[in-house]
Formats: C-alpha cells, structure tokens, sequence
C-alpha cells in the first residue's frame, strides 16, 4: 500500500464561538485530485488554510508525506511545510513581474537557472516566455491564475492546494482554464485539492469528491459514487437535480409511480423514498388509447438548447416531476408520454 | 507647526478574522509607545497631586487666566467657523460648479500648508505693523488653517455619490436646497475632522500668536517657563489647556455620534454635472482670487521684500547652511525613527483585535491633539526629576518628535499596511519565505510608498516645529525656525526672511503629498 500524500485525522477548528469544522478525515493518494465542495460558510476554505498552515487547529492532526506538520505537538510554519498554494485571485506581488512572481520561490540557484525554470513553468501553463516581463496588472483574470500556479509549481510542492481557482473567471475561460489545469496537474503528477462551490467542477474535475456541509463531510468517493449513490438527500440535492418519489421496496426492488425500479444497495423491504436523477428517465410520446404502467401527461416544457426540461405529471398520486432529455423533438405540452427508468434508483429511509 | 494628518478613511481590512498575533517584540514596542504617549497627561495630573488642590486652584482661579481663556476661547469660537465657511465654499466652488479654471485653483488652496503660521505671522506684521490682538490672531489663523477642511471636504465631494444629488433634484429640490439638505449633511463628518484639527492647532500654536502679541494658553505657557522654569503656575496653565483639548475631543466625538463612513455606491462612480454657476462666476472668481492673495501673496510677498530691503549682506551663508544643516539633521533622524516605530502599532492596529490594538488607537488620538508646549514641559519636568543626563540632549528632542509627530507617519503606513492584502503575505509563505523574509519581500516593499508619504510629513513638521524645539533643543542648536524665530523676535525682519524662505521651500513637498494624498482618497 502506497503511502499517501494527506492524511487528516479527527481534524477540529473553531473561531471564537463558532465551530467551523468537525471531525474531518480525508487521505489523498499520490497523484490524485480531490475536490472539496460545499456552499459558502461550510468550512472548505478553512480547510485549506490548516492544511497550507495560515491557520491552527483546534484538535486532529495532519500528515504530509508522513510527517506531522499539525497536532498536539505543534504546528510547522507555513514556509517550512512545502505546500503548494493558490488563492482565489491567485495573488500575485503586484510590486513583482511575472517572471519575478514566479521566480519567488526558488532560491539558491544561479540568474540562469532561474530565467531557464520561469520559461520551462511559463511553458507548462501555456503562456509564452515573452509574459516573463509583464506586469500582474496586464494579465486577463485567467493568466494570473495560470502564472499563480507556475508560482506554486517552482517549488515541486508535494500538494498542490487550490482555493476556488476559477471562480473569479468568466463562464467561457472557466471551463477552458479547468480542463488546462486539471491536465498540466494530472502530467506533472501532483497531488491536488481543491475547493469549490461549483458540484459540475468538483465532479469533472476530480478522482474523489468530499461534499462538505457546515463543517463535516456528508459523504467522500469517487464523483459517480456520490452522484450516483449518495447517502442523504442533502449529498444528493447538492450534486445535482433530483427526483424523489415515495415508494415500496420488496427484495430489492421499489415500486413507484413509474413502476418497478431495481435498488443498487440492498435495503429493508417497506415504505421508503426513491431518488432518480432527471436523466435516468426517458419520457416517449404514446397514443391516448395505449394503456401502460408509468403514463403521465407534459404539463409545461422549457427550452435550454442542447437540453430540454419537461415537467409531467404522472397518473396517480404522485406530484409533477422534473425530465431532462435532448432537446430534438420533445412532446408538445398536453401529450401523454410513457417514462421509463434507466439504470437504478436509490432509496433513502 | 504646518500639514498634520488630513484624516483619511483607510481602506477596510481585507480579511474580517485577524487571526496573526502580534509578536512579542512588536507588543514590547508598542507597549512602550502606548505608554509614553501617556507621559503629557501624567505630568498633569501629578503636578496638580503635588501642588496641592488649594494652591491649584488659587493658581487656577486669577484673572489673568480668565483672560487667557477669553482669548483662547474666542479665538476658537470665530476661527473654526470662519474656516469651515471658506473651506467648504472653496470646496464646494472648485469640486462641484462650471468655474473656469478649477484645474488651477484646487492645488492652489493646499498651498498655505507650505508657510508655517509664526511665519504668516511675520508676513502680516510686516505689511501691517500695528496689527494684534483677538482679530489679528483670527486672521491669520484662518488663512493659515483653512486648507484643513478644505482638504477633507474637497475629497469628500469627489465621493459623494451624484445619484442622491440627482434623486433631491428630481425630488424638487432647487440646487441651493441640494446643497443644505443634501450636500452638507454627507459632508458633516469631513467637517467635523477639519474643525477638530484646527481648533486643536489653535490651541498649540505658539509663534504666530506671541508675534501677534495676543496671548493665548500656550503662549502665556511659554512665558511662564521663561521667567519660573518648571514652575507650578505653568504647570497648572498647562492642566487648563489640557483640559480645553480634552474639551474639543469630548465635543467632536459627541457630534460626530456613532454615524460611520458609510461607503457610498458600488463600483466607479459617474462624474457629477457641475453646477452652472451663470452670473456668480464674477463674484466666486473674484472671491476665489481675493482669498489666493491674503493667503499666499502677502506672505510670498513679504519675504520677498524683506529680502529685497535686505540684499545681500542678510545671506549669512555660513549661518543659514549651518542651519539648515542642522534642521536636516534632526528630522531625518525623527523621520526615520517615527515611521519605522508607526510599523509595529500599525501592525497591531490593522492585523490583531483586542484591548492593545484598542488601547493604539485611544492612545494616539488623544496624543496627536495634544499641544506640543504641555509634551515639551512633561518631557522637561520628567527629565529634570529621573533622568537627568536625558535633560537638553539631542536624544530627548528627537523623542518628543516622535511623540508629537507619530500620528501623521502612522495614518500614512496604517492606510499602506491597510492596502496590502493578507493573502500575499499567505502566498509568500506557502513559497517557503519566513514571516521576517515575508515582511521584507513583500510587505515592506508594498508599504514604502505610504511609509515615505509618513516620513516626509514627519520631515516637515519637525523642519518647522518651533514650540517644543525651543523648550527641549540643546544648547547651542540652531535650526532654521529657531534662528528665524530670534531675528524675528529682535525685530530683524530682513534677517530672518532668508530663513523664512527655506522653511517655506522645505514645506512644499509635503504640501504637494497632501494634495496628492486627497486625491487618491477620492479614487478609492
């Protein structure tokens, strides 16, 4: 078994009164990413910041590479712990040029290593050498992340922390910038975690996910096991739409206004709740006169381009529910359509 | 004794959580600050002790300090409501209306900060030479003090935001009406700053008004300690004053109430459509221009004269370069040392929370309003009684500078300190920089233009500080307003002009800083 890069344990931190983080474990495996996303105020960023060292913790320990650099034994400054680390704005020296910002770090080595190395780093975040003699303030919101990053990176830092790195970018850069980053980690083989706010970032982004909520984890996996089975409804709601029908579950099956939906974990058999996701069900367009188990009728439709969003009311008791499928073709509004359930649901007590 | 502090609001802090606690060398450093700025009252308070309350209040209850109060009360009542007459109006008239050529006049108005009040002082003796007493000392003491509420209103009107203006106009308000429902409340606190600050400066003023024969406190003071030194009658006129300042900031932070800077508007603000000023141009230009001359003609003229009446024999090379040699001297040395002590108490007052953050600030509101003469005189008395090597040494004077001069360094680096954001001191760190290397690399380096912003207003001061130099100087120093201050007391006039010129060119670059400073408070 490999040792890994993180590990926390029984981490707890309080301001004042207010008690900021719980109890948090989580271990990262080298060169992986982990994504630790919550809504504003859950206590990620607080995370980071013990992690990178800015703060101290109240109990709990955390190991870097098999030594402790926070416990009841102390706590080991911040430049002493090798941490990589990337602020929100990325936090560049105004005062410094690119090429001096990313230079910061690295000391010891001879006027021309160093220009050699800020090329080889500026190369590696896709920017010309030429950026070298800019200023921060002439770089896009992009660029100063991407040199913010070159900065960490000079250090070959065992862990790589990113707060909310694209969140101070416009939509299109976003993802551009994402997918750019979460290469050039995943090549120079660097462990990262990240926080974020954004649940499609967190899942595309990562190979575990801890979905954080005021201050504990909820539930920590790889993206498709906490989207496709999470354990409460918050975890569930958090990661993306949700539908959720009440249901009874006989040996490993539920039954539902949609009909019978096969259980991935095996529960108790009684009255419970079934959660779907919004893409698991295909609503077709069916005749009046055909009779069928899960018939509805489409009581409003919302155009979002390549998606189409219909609200259908099932027959039988159950409340209108939400559908997302391709938006070629949908069923006009007042058409019955068949739902049929693909994949498995989950079933919450 | 020009150019304090223009308050400005500081940036709020980046992070709301301070979580870095100071060191134990920055909290020593600063404990030691916080405690001497308490020496002045000390001294007060135990001379009154050591008096005795029955001859404390003979002392205290004679007519001739029932005039000095008159004259000191007087001079305040009539002096800050003049000004805050002319610096609004000036405010208001280059900030807010169609006048052709504000672009020259708002520089202009900051001006009068560059001559020193004992020698605007000199300038109207020199034109009119019976001029004393209550009416000559409001005179000019409001064309000396005026541009300290010009200041702050001028750039509180650039930040106002157009849009409330614009709201009462369509409200039905005509522009006169703006300007007293509307203009004026949101200028209450800059007006009340502004008026703090002179009536404060009215209170420490020594030269212009010994020169003007009209006694106030501080100038009855400095009699006393020329006659019966570290007598208790001075002692206890010092108490009195004291109490007058204490007065003047009771009476500021009643008015001023818990309102705060609110910030006004989001994001850069429209430009304001000036106010069409029509058929008062003439009268505001003439008004504008009548002002410009009592406040900077008759001074730059009557040097210009004297050294005219003088020619060449009142350039005593050898004097004036000795002089001014020495005036370099000193307040590089106090410059230097009272920013580089502004670091650690800003530090304490920006980054950490807490009762000696707390006790930061308390403690240098109350010392920068403070007149140099009662410092000067607990500085004198407490060397005399414990340290009397200290007594007259070049040590104690540089000391006292600090004391009096540390607020205008520490507005300056706390706004700087204020504007460096705590997550690229974080990113130094994480690049493997100690907190020392930190502070070096990053900190430091951000912070120098605002530090050298303090210095220089530090430089300044001490260049033209008269009071205290004159009580605690050791013997045989000559500085440039000391020398000025002897011609100008034998009544050499012509002699002292040449000093009177370098002070007045020294002045100038904090003058400029100033006005510089007033913008960029309007950009934020």
């Amino acid at each position: 078994m490999t040792t890994n890069i993180l590990e926390v344990k029984g981490l707890a931190k309080s301001f004042h009164t207010n008690t900021v983080l719980h109890d948090i474990d989580l271990d990262l495996q080298p060169g992986t990413t982990t994504a630790v996303v919550g809504s504003s105020g859950c206590g990620k960023t607080t995370l980071l910041r013990l992690i990178a060292g800015f703060e101290t913790p109240d109990a709990g320990t955390i190991t870097l590479a098999g030594r402790q650099v926070a416990g009841p034994e102390g706590a080991v400054p911040p430049h002493r712990r090798g941490v990589g680390y990337v602020a929100q704005d990325g936090a560049l020296f105004p005062h410094l040029t690119v090429g001096q910002n990313i230079a910061y770090g690295l000391r010891g080595t001879s006027r021309g290593e160093v220009h050699a190395r800020v090329g080889e780093l500026l190369e590696t975040v896709s920017l010309d050498a030429s950026y070298a003699s800019r200023r921060p303030h002439q770089l896009s919101g992009g660029q100063q992340q991407r040199v913010a990053l070159a900065r960490a990176l000079a250090r070959h830092p065992a862990l790589m922390l990113l707060d909310e790195p694209f969140s101070a970018l416009d939509t299109g850069l976003r993802a551009s910038t994402r997918k750019a980053v979460a290469k050039l980690l995943a090549d120079a083989g660097v462990t990262t975690l990240l926080v974020t706010h954004d649940q499609e970032e967190a899942l595309s982004i990562a190979d575990q996910v801890a979905v954080m909520r005021d201050g504990r984890f909820t539930q920590v996996g790889t993206p498709e096991h906490v989207y496709r089975l999470p354990k409460d409804r918050f975890t569930a709601e958090f990661l993306g739409d949700c539908i959720s029908l009440p249901c009874t579950v006989s040996s490993g099956v539920a039954d539902c206004a949609l009909g019978r939906v096969p259980v991935e974990t095996p529960v108790a058999d009684g009255p419970a709740t079934l959660l779907l996701r919004p893409e698991q069900i295909v609503a077709t367009v069916v005749s009046d006169s055909e009779r069928l188990d899960g018939v509805g009728t489409v009581i409003a439709t919302e155009f979002l381009g390549h998606d189409v969003l219909l609200t259908i009311d099932p027959d039988g008791d159950a409340g209108p529910l939400t559908v997302r499928q391709h938006s070629l073709n949908p069923p006009p509004i007042d058409a019955k359509v068949h739902l049929e359930v693909v994949g498995y649901g989950v079933v919450l007590a | 004794m020009v150019a304090p502090p223009v308050s400005i609001p500081t940036a709020p802090v980046a992070r709301s959580d301070k979580t870095s606690r100071p060191g134990p060398l920055v909290t020593a450093t600063v404990a030691i600050l916080v405690g001497a700025t308490l020496i002045p009252l000390g001294y007060v308070a135990s001379a009154t002790v050591s008096i005795g309350w029955t001859k404390a209040y003979e002392l205290v209850v004679r007519p001739r300090v029932g005039e000095l109060l008159f004259n000191t009360v007087a001079l305040v009542a009539v002096t800050v409501p003049l000004c805050v007459v002319i610096g609004v109006g000036v405010a208001w008239l280059v900030e807010r209306t169609d006048l052709p050529g504000r672009a020259f006049w708002r520089p202009l108005f900051v001006a009068p900060l560059a001559v020193p009040a004992f020698v605007n002082s000199y300038a109207w003796v020199g034109v009119i030479p019976s001029l004393h007493g209550l009416w000559a000392g409001v005179l000019v003491a409001s064309l000396s003090y005026f541009p300290f509420m010009y200041l702050p209103v001028a750039a509180t009107l650039r930040r106002l935001d157009p849009a409330v203006e614009e709201s009462a106009r369509a409200l039905g308000s005509d522009s006169t009406a703006v300007f007293f429902r509307v203009v004026l409340p949101q200028l209450r606190l800059a007006i009340l700053g502004g008026g703090l600050l002179i009536g404060v400066h009215l209170l420490a003023e020594f030269g212009a008004f010994a020169m003007l024969r009209f006694d106030t406190f501080t100038v009855a003071i400095f009699q006393q300690f020329q006659v019966t030194f570290d007598g208790a009658a001075g002692s206890m006129l010092a108490g009195v004053l004291v109490l007058l300042c204490l007065v003047l900031l009771v009476a500021e932070a009643t008015a001023r109430g818990s309102t705060r800077f609110a910030r006004i508007g989001a994001g850069a603000p429209r430009a304001t459509t000036p106010v069409r000023l029509g058929r008062n141009t003439i009268p505001a230009q003439t008004g504008l221009f009548a002002l410009a001359v009592l406040a900077l003609s008759v001074p730059v003229w009557t040097i210009l004269r004297w050294l005219w009446i003088g020619g060449a024999e009142v350039w005593v090379l050898g004097d004036i370069g000795a002089a001014l040699g020495q005036t370099i001297g000193l307040a590089t040395v106090a410059a230097v040392l009272t920013t580089m002590l502004a670091f650690p108490v800003a530090w304490v007052a920006v980054r950490s929370s807490g009762v000696l953050a707390r006790a930061v600030e308390g403690a240098n509101y109350v010392t920068s309003s403070l007149p140099g003469i009662v410092t000067a005189l607990a500085l004198v008395t407490v060397t005399i009684h414990i340290a009397r090597p200290l007594y007259q040494s070049v040590a104690l004077i540089v000391f006292a500078y600090v004391l009096l001069f540390m607020p205008r360094a520490l507005v300056n680096v706390r706004a700087g300190l204020a504007q460096v954001p705590p997550s690229l001191e974080e990113a130094s760190r994480s690049l493997g920089s100690s907190p020392t290397s930190t502070f070096l690399r990053v900190t430091l380096r951000l912070t120098a233009p605002a530090a050298a912003a303090g210095a220089s207003l530090v430089f300044v001061a001490v260049a033209t500080e008269l009071t205290a130099t004159l009580l605690l100087a050791p013997t045989g120093t000559r500085t440039l307003s000391m020398r000025f201050w002897s011609f100008s007391s034998e009544l050499d006039y012509a002699a002292a002009a040449p000093y009177a010129l370098v002070l007045v060119v020294l002045a100038i670059p904090v003058t400029l800083v100033l006005f510089r400073q007033s913008t960029k408070a309007a950009a934020l």
